[in-house]
């Protein structure tokens, strides 16, 4: 009796400490058998080995601090390359003291594409943010912006059309006349424009210097080739994959031969047309901007492997959705835009962004051209012969660049699946 | 060179259906504009390349520069276009530039079949050899049985084949692809001699090896790449103006006149001097431009022996030899006509 402790004064002993914390987790999956414990062992001894080079050379022996390339030579990684380069690795050859203005204009369009990420964003707050956006991020590069009056009348034409054909069956009387008033004001106007009778009038805006595209470079250029390249092209991917399933022979016959035409030939193929053989067919003395070119390419390529990417979406809904639809009296428009496309894209989110991530280090390819984007740049900093020699440091650095811009896409997109599919998750 | 002449081919196929109706004034277009658009490279060490802050340099630039300033008085007056080698001659033909000034060489189908003129030539280029100073090499007729690193397809490989041959030496090629690695194999010892133009060798030896001074570039040359300026055919006077541009340059250097003593040089009593800076007047009327042009340019630009050694020279870290761009009162081929 003596020996019997009262049971309320037992402590259950803790489990041995092999079996917990970290050393439990190491042998339960590092050292759970001969075989494992040397594979880890030699792992580590590997990625050590190799790690401890690494940091040796990017850290240890880097010159962070050299003012010339001779000095930097010798030693570890130089950085200090970077540290002298890295305006116009970002900036390009935009004129040096202006560098805020595509600082900004960087900063705008990140900020576009953040809020724009927010899913309580998706109405007119889109067209707002991105109408914002898109006027600051070009103020600021240009310096100046013209707005001709054909391109307003096109606008008024454009958002008539889309009203009528959206809001038909939910419209007043009034808003109806509103809608047509725009289309009547944009036809007929533009009309008139085309014949001479309105003048050549636009709306400037200069608050700063003009500054022309083939000064742009480096990341202002490489994130607007692929954030108007792809807004552009999502739309027009929608109409080509709506086009493809058309009834009518010949948009289906124009979809399909236009999808499987860029889809045949490289975009390097595609912009070394733009750039080298379109000139040659314009009369002589007119030139189209280089970048603007470019950036058509890119719509263009992109929209037909969008286009594709949403078919796939269209062809996994049920025959159903669609004899709902007629059933309820939506017309064709209200169909595809309430009830088809929403659950399509849903499906198609994962190699949507799959498509985006691509596209947006696809356009380091105008580099081919003669346009400096950011990889563009990077290499321009290797050839500086003050400061040549150094390729390791200069991609380390773009890499790190891309990376970052790449996993934050990534990382959306998961986020994006799991809040889309809360309807459909167990 | 063989991407040159594949260019060139290409080019000369486009411009076929292209035609030369080329009408109007180049130099109107360019006035009216207040600007010269200047086609250059897209990044050669030396030749056109921007520095950190985005501004161009090289010695090609400094053509474009010298241009400008004969025209407008200003050198800054103008805007560099960078073009590929793809999209240069094209770019030229369509109007993007006025004036084409990328290390690009001067051969007979260029200057007729593509529809262009060469006015000069800023560079005279051509294949050379690289080898460690260990070996203690001095010529390149003593190279026989060496191993050479050289890429593969291009005029290089061939004319390192015939030059060997005519030598009655024998050699082991190193053929691999691409440039970046052919670089890394000489550097690590893989082969004795690497071969390109010359000043892709002396951009190598500055920014590629260990240790610059342990390479030296022998003396032969064994191919011609003249390389040099190029406008479109249809403005004869655009065409002297950039001639002549460039062919004070060469006078300058000859009488002796800097963008340094420019100033003093005006007061100087030879005639060749007075006509040259337009102190008497004449050549600037002749050639439709300011009178003081060529004093603007060196004032500006600086005369060729400047250019030279800032770009690409001994101020410069290529350290490239004049050699063969020295003036001919110096053995060299640069020759310019007189100013008169």
């Amino acid at each position: 009796m003596t020996d019997a402790m009262p049971a309320g004064d037992r402590k259950p002993l803790a489990p041995p400490v092999e079996d917990t914390g970290m050393i439990g987790w190491a042998r339960k999956n590092l050292f759970s058998s001969w075989g494992n414990g040397i594979t880890t062992i030699v792992l580590i001894v590997a990625v050590v080995w190799v790690l401890n080079g690494f940091l040796e050379w990017a850290l240890f022996t880097a010159n962070f601090t050299a003012s010339t390339g001779s000095e930097c030579r010798g030693g570890g990684a130089c950085w200090a390359l970077i540290r002298e380069k890295f305006r116009y690795i970002f900036f390009g050859s935009f004129p040096y003291e202006q560098h805020w203005r595509p600082l900004f204009a960087v900063i705008a369009m990140l900020a576009m594409l953040v809020l724009s990420a927010d899913r309580r964003m998706w109405n007119w707050r889109l067209l707002v943010i991105w109408g914002i956006g898109s006027f600051v991020t070009f103020l600021l590069m240009f310096g100046q912006i013209h707005i001709p009056l054909s391109l307003i009348l096109f606008v008024a034409l454009v958002c008539g059309g889309a009203g009528l054909a959206l809001r038909s069956a939910l419209a007043t009387p009034s808003e109806r006349m509103a809608y047509y008033a725009l289309i009547g004001i944009g036809a007929v106007g533009l009309v008139l424009r085309i014949l001479g009778v309105l003048p050549k009038w636009s709306i400037g805006i200069a608050p700063l210097s003009y500054v022309e595209t083939s000064l742009w470079g480096g990341l202002p250029v490489t994130l607007i080739l692929a954030t108007y390249g792809l807004a552009f092209a999502f739309p027009y991917g929608v109409l080509l994959a709506l086009g493809r399933r058309s009834n009518l022979p010949l948009i289906k016959g124009l979809c399909v031969g236009f999808i499987e035409l860029i889809r045949g030939v490289p975009l390097i193929s595609l912009l070394i047309m733009a750039s080298v053989m379109l000139p040659l067919f314009l009369p002589s003395g007119t030139t189209i901007d280089k970048f603007l070119r470019a950036q058509v390419a890119v719509i263009l390529f992109a929209g037909a492997y969008i286009a594709e990417v949403i078919r796939g979406g269209l062809q996994s809904l049920p025959k159903g959705q669609f004899e709902a639809a007629d059933a309820m009296g939506l017309n064709y428009p209200q169909k595809t835009l309430l009830i088809i496309l929403p659950q399509a894209l849903r499906v198609v989110i994962p190699p949507l962004i799959n498509t985006f991530i691509g596209f947006f280090k696809d356009t380091s390819l105008v580099l081919i051209i003669g346009i400096f984007d950011f990889l563009n740049t990077a290499n321009q900093a290797l050839v500086d012969p003050n400061w040549a020699g150094f390729p390791g440091e200069v991609y380390l650095f773009a890499a790190f660049v891309y990376f970052i811009f790449c996993y934050s896409m990534s990382r959306y997109s998961k986020y994006l699946e799991v809040e889309l599919n809360k309807g459909t998750r167990r | 060179m063989f991407k040159k002449v594949m260019a060139g081919i290409f080019a000369a196929g486009l411009v076929g259906a292209a035609g030369t109706a080329y009408a109007g004034k180049d130099l109107d277009a360019i006035k009216a504009r207040g600007q010269l658009l200047c086609g250059v490279s897209t990044g050669v060490a030396g030749f056109a390349s921007a520095d950190s802050q985005g501004k161009w340099t090289g010695i090609d630039v400094d053509v474009c520069r010298a241009v400008a300033a004969a025209i407008f008085g200003d050198a800054d007056k103008v805007k560099f276009i960078p073009t590929t080698a793809q999209q240069r001659f094209t770019a030229l033909q369509s109007g993007e530039v006025d004036l084409l000034v990328r290390t690009t060489t001067y051969t007979l189908t260029r200057d007729t079949a593509l529809g262009f003129d060469f006015t000069g030539i800023n560079y005279y280029d051509g294949q050379g050899f690289m080898v460690n100073k260990k070996l203690g090499v001095k010529s390149a007729k003593e190279l026989n049985g060496a191993t050479v690193c050289v890429q593969p397809g291009t005029t290089t490989e061939l004319n390192l084949a015939d030059y060997f041959r005519a030598n009655k030496m024998t050699f082991k090629p190193v053929v691999i692809e691409k440039i970046e690695e052919v670089r890394a194999a000489f550097f690590a010892g893989r082969c004795d001699v690497f071969t390109t133009d010359a000043s892709g060798l002396y951009a190598t030896r500055a920014a590629n090896a260990p240790t610059p001074d342990d390479y030296i570039i022998l003396p032969e040359i064994i191919s011609k790449e003249p390389l040099g300026p190029v406008v479109r055919h249809g403005d004869n006077q655009f065409a002297d103006i950039v001639r002549w541009a460039f062919f004070a340059m060469l006078e300058a250097e000859e009488y002796g006149i800097t963008s340094k003593n420019v100033d003093e040089m005006l007061k100087s009593d030879n005639p060749a001097i007075k006509r040259i800076l337009g102190v008497t007047p004449g050549m600037g009327k002749a050639l439709g431009v300011d009178e003081k042009w060529v004093y603007n340019i060196i004032k500006q630009v600086g005369n060729y022996g400047e250019v030279f050694d800032r770009n690409v020279g001994a101020g410069s870290p290529l350290k490239i030899a004049r050699g063969q761009n020295a003036l001919w009162t110096q053995g060299g081929l640069q020759y310019a006509p007189p100013i008169r």
